[in-house]
């Protein structure tokens, strides 16, 4: 379905957005946490928007013993809990005629075969045209089983042609993270999923991408000229990538236990944030050549022959955090109270190329810190300061770049002004350049573009599974040095920005962190 | 908060402007454009409602001028509206009266934002040569409503004879949620096994008009009609004649549109019928030139055959 076959579509013609052709999305995994509450609003908020066709079909897969009616009564309160848009009784009532459920089990071949049948049901009557999405928002041990029962029920084979057009119905399958928890099993999970499907129709999610901000990371870098220039090790002093959460563990324990804050944060996100701030200017937007750049500095990223003295871990302590009183990693209920999965994990990464020879990438991702927030800061190395001589010991001329991937995104330039007033005093100030904190409110939530994305079949903001190599590659040497300590993560306050090893690691190179 | 400067001058207004700032009830968000608003008294009320609705996505400087009666005394008064009482805009209100009657650039060019484009907004017509008015020759978007016209065809025809890159018409832009969904229909079954097409809608609707004319251009081997349909809005639904059975995109009423496939039960798909704001909002999105808009108003209506057929039922 090339775009340019169609007359109707212009290029020239901006106004017109894709909208996804007929098809159903089946989520398995539909009563968990992420379908709840991000997945069935934000498909809800897709068809408000118009952007889903008539013929559309959703189909919960769950163990829950739930009729279609009971399914969609459910569906309805998580929607109108949840969604972004104004809640339309009609577009809903349209939405949810197309909504199925299958009761079963991941190994239970009734289930599947029940599948089969509400599948071909929803193509006969709603005309979803045997266009198949598998959702599997699951945990990564029952992919197995899921992909293998979906290929002995013929459910993900591609069948038949239409003969008037040509096209044949597709079968796509969208994953979650963590795809693997080191590069053999990243290795093994892959193979799983790509001996039903074809590599190109696998879209592994990470919702980062989907984010305003994040592609505005790459307008702000190549449309305009200020910026580039300067993005290489001849300006720029080092890189601080953070994801921080207020939150501790909560519910998540049987998730958590055993993969921690690098496994969980830096392998996907920060990576995949440090390729699009490291990587080279792409020479087009497509998907091949995106991933291209990302691919190619990832596998420039060089890992510390030192890791111990380029690496932090912490566990948060019990204490108070932001007036109340909370538990620490340890003490919370069903954990093994000698668990070592950090829950703070800060590395040092350098990249071997001539852009960003001798630039070091600092990477921090925690629980319990002091505030919810993802960020890109881009330090800029001192003005020379020539001038200002009477500001011995003040501390500014330090520019940076900061972009807020999360909460409020936007940007700031963090430069050197004159105090008003005085003789020639000079610190620094931040310029904030949102576009307008009312922009973010109605812009689409990442999971809406993401679904569109994985419906429309248009993958440049997916990682591929090379990259997903990759970011194993880097980060196994890390784990496997930390499982062979003995002693426990350094515990940190509750509150605060991790354990003393974590400014250790900036300021044994003379810098220090910025506080988000 | 609310200023009221009666009997006035730019000048002062531009320094109230910067007084509010001083005081901090003009926020520091980035504003991304000038929005000229160019109305009536007894209009500008619900005009400036939906830009300052647009102006959630787009935050902008709205400048609305409200002309008054050329032959009354010269006078200007003026209102400035921030904060709270211009959501993420602010709101800049010129009742002219008199000599001033004819705005020109020279009447806003204190209040106008730095560098920043302008975009000029007329949301009760089409005033004739749009593109060289006083205001019109400074703004890089020129935004007209043919359809509040009570001659819409003549405004449309008015707005062909004249229409420069940068003019666009908001009959147009009420379109693009048919568009988008006829661009996906098509693309199901395929365009060559189309025989014609019948567009259904008040005849003398522009936005009628339009999307015959733009189906016309881009499908020239297709003969496009038009049939005579009442429904609440004045374009009711498109009927693509073909091989393999008729295909029918149908909105009567409401924010549902209908869609009869050949052997299929019908199906309905969310379109809703867009608010003043959502159309501003479209408009301002992307400020470069519709150069699609521009073809099919200075060549497709000329194209397609404008006698109107019967409607055939369904």
């Amino acid at each position: 379905m090339s775009p340019t076959a169609n007359p109707l579509r212009d290029r020239q013609d901006r106004r017109l957005k894709r909208i996804s052709g007929p098809g159903t999305l089946i989520f398995f995994g539909v009563t968990g946490d992420l379908a709840r509450k991000k997945l069935l609003p934000a498909v809800y908020d897709l068809a408000n928007r118009g952007l889903l066709p008539a013929s559309f079909g959703v189909i919960g897969f769950g163990r829950r013993d739930w009729s279609h009616e009971e399914f969609v009564a459910q569906a309805r309160v998580w929607v109108e809990e949840r969604a972004r848009t104004a809640f339309n009784e009609d577009v809903w009532n349209q939405l949810a005629g197309g909504f199925r459920f299958v009761s079963g089990g991941f190994e239970d071949d009734d289930a599947f075969e029940r599948l089969g049948e509400v599948l071909q049901e929803l193509d006969d009557t709603r005309g979803t045209g045997g266009n198949r999405t598998f959702y599997l928002s699951i945990p990564p041990k029952a992919f197995e089983a899921v992909c293998g029962k979906l290929n002995e029920h013929g459910l993900a084979k591609q069948s038949w042609q239409d003969p008037e057009t040509g096209l044949q119905p597709y079968r796509r399958v969208v994953i979650e993270k963590p795809f693997g928890h080191n590069l053999d099993s990243a290795r093994e999970l892959n193979e799983v999923v790509e001996t039903v499907f074809r590599p190109d129709d696998v879209f592994r999610i990470d919702h980062y991408l989907g984010k305003e901000t994040v592609q505005n990371l790459l307008a702000l870098r190549f449309a305009n000229r200020l910026f580039e220039p300067l993005w290489n090790a001849g300006h720029v002093d080092h890189v601080q990538i953070t994801m921080a959460e207020d939150i501790g563990i909560g519910g998540r324990a049987g998730y958590y236990d055993g993969v921690g804050a690098a496994r969980d944060v830096i392998q996907n996100h920060l990576l995949q944030l440090l390729a699009l701030t490291a990587m080279e200017e792409p020479i087009s937007f497509n998907a091949a050549q995106l991933h291209s750049e990302k691919e190619k500095v990832l596998s420039a990223v060089k890992v510390p022959t030192d890791l111990g003295s380029a690496s932090a871990r912490g566990q948060y302590a019990g204490g108070w955090q932001g007036g109340e009183q909370v538990n620490g990693y340890l003490e919370e209920e069903g954990f093994d109270p000698h668990s070592t999965t950090e829950t703070f994990a800060a590395i040092r990464l350098e990249i071997a190329t001539r852009r960003w020879d001798g630039v070091p990438f600092y990477l921090r991702a925690g629980k319990r810190l002091g505030r919810r927030v993802t960020e890109i800061a881009v330090v800029f190395k001192k003005a020379p300061n020539l001038l200002f001589h009477d500001n011995t010991g003040a501390d500014f001329g330090q520019n940076a770049v900061v972009i807020r991937v999360q909460p409020d995104e936007g940007a700031t330039l963090r430069i050197a002004s004159k105090v008003p007033g005085t003789q020639m005093e000079v610190r620094d100030v931040t310029m904030d350049f949102s576009y307008g904190t009312s922009f973010t409110e109605s812009s689409p939530e990442a999971y809406e573009r993401l679904i569109l994305d994985v419906l429309l079949g248009e993958p440049p903001l997916f990682p591929r599974h090379a990259e997903v190599e990759q970011s194993w590659r880097i980060l196994d040497p890390f784990e496997e040095f930390w499982a062979e300590l003995t002693q426990q993560p350094e515990p940190y306050a509750p509150g605060s920005w991790g354990p003393d090893s974590a400014h250790e690691l900036l300021a044994k190179d003379g810098r220090t962190w910025r506080r988000p | 908060m609310i200023v009221d400067l009666p009997d006035t001058l730019t000048a002062k207004v531009a320094k109230t402007l910067v007084m509010l700032r001083k005081q901090g009830d003009v926020g520091g968000t980035a504003r991304v454009l000038t929005l000229v608003v160019v109305t009536r008294p007894g209009r500008e009320e619900r005009a400036i409602t939906a830009a300052q609705e647009a102006a959630r996505e787009h935050p902008c400087r709205v400048i609305a001028v409200v002309t008054g009666d050329p032959d009354a005394p010269t006078r200007m008064d003026a209102q400035v509206r921030v904060g709270g009482d211009a959501g993420a805009s602010e709101v800049i209100t010129l009742r002219v009266q008199g000599e001033l009657a004819q705005p020109n650039e020279s009447l806003i060019s204190a209040i106008m934002l730095p560098d920043d484009p302008v975009v000029t907004w007329w949301p009760d017509g089409v005033p004739e040569d749009v593109s060289t008015t006083p205001l019109g020759r400074i703004s890089q978007r020129r935004i007209t409503d043919a359809s509040a016209e009570e001659q819409p065809s003549e405004a449309l025809e008015r707005l062909a004879r004249g229409w420069r890159p940068g003019d666009s018409d908001l009959s147009w832009t009420r379109l693009t949620l048919w568009r988008t969904q006829i661009a996906s229909i098509t693309e199901q079954f395929g365009v060559h096994t189309l025989r014609d097409i019948t567009v259904q809608g008040s005849v003398g609707s522009p936005s009628t008009a339009l999307l015959a004319a733009w189906l016309q251009l881009a499908l020239p081997n297709v003969p496009v009609f038009m049939a005579e349909a009442a429904g609440d809005s004045p374009l009711v639904g498109v009927r693509f004649s073909r091989r393999g059975g008729d295909v029918e995109l149908s909105r009567p009423r409401g924010d549902l549109a209908e869609l009869y496939l050949p052997g299929q039960s019908v199906q309905r798909v969310s379109m809703p019928v867009r608010s003043l704001a959502a159309c501003l909002t479209e408009e301002l999105r992307r400020l470069d030139d519709d150069v699609v808009f521009g073809r099919v108003l200075t060549r497709g209506l000329a194209q397609y055959d404008r006698s109107s057929v019967a409607p055939s039922p369904r």
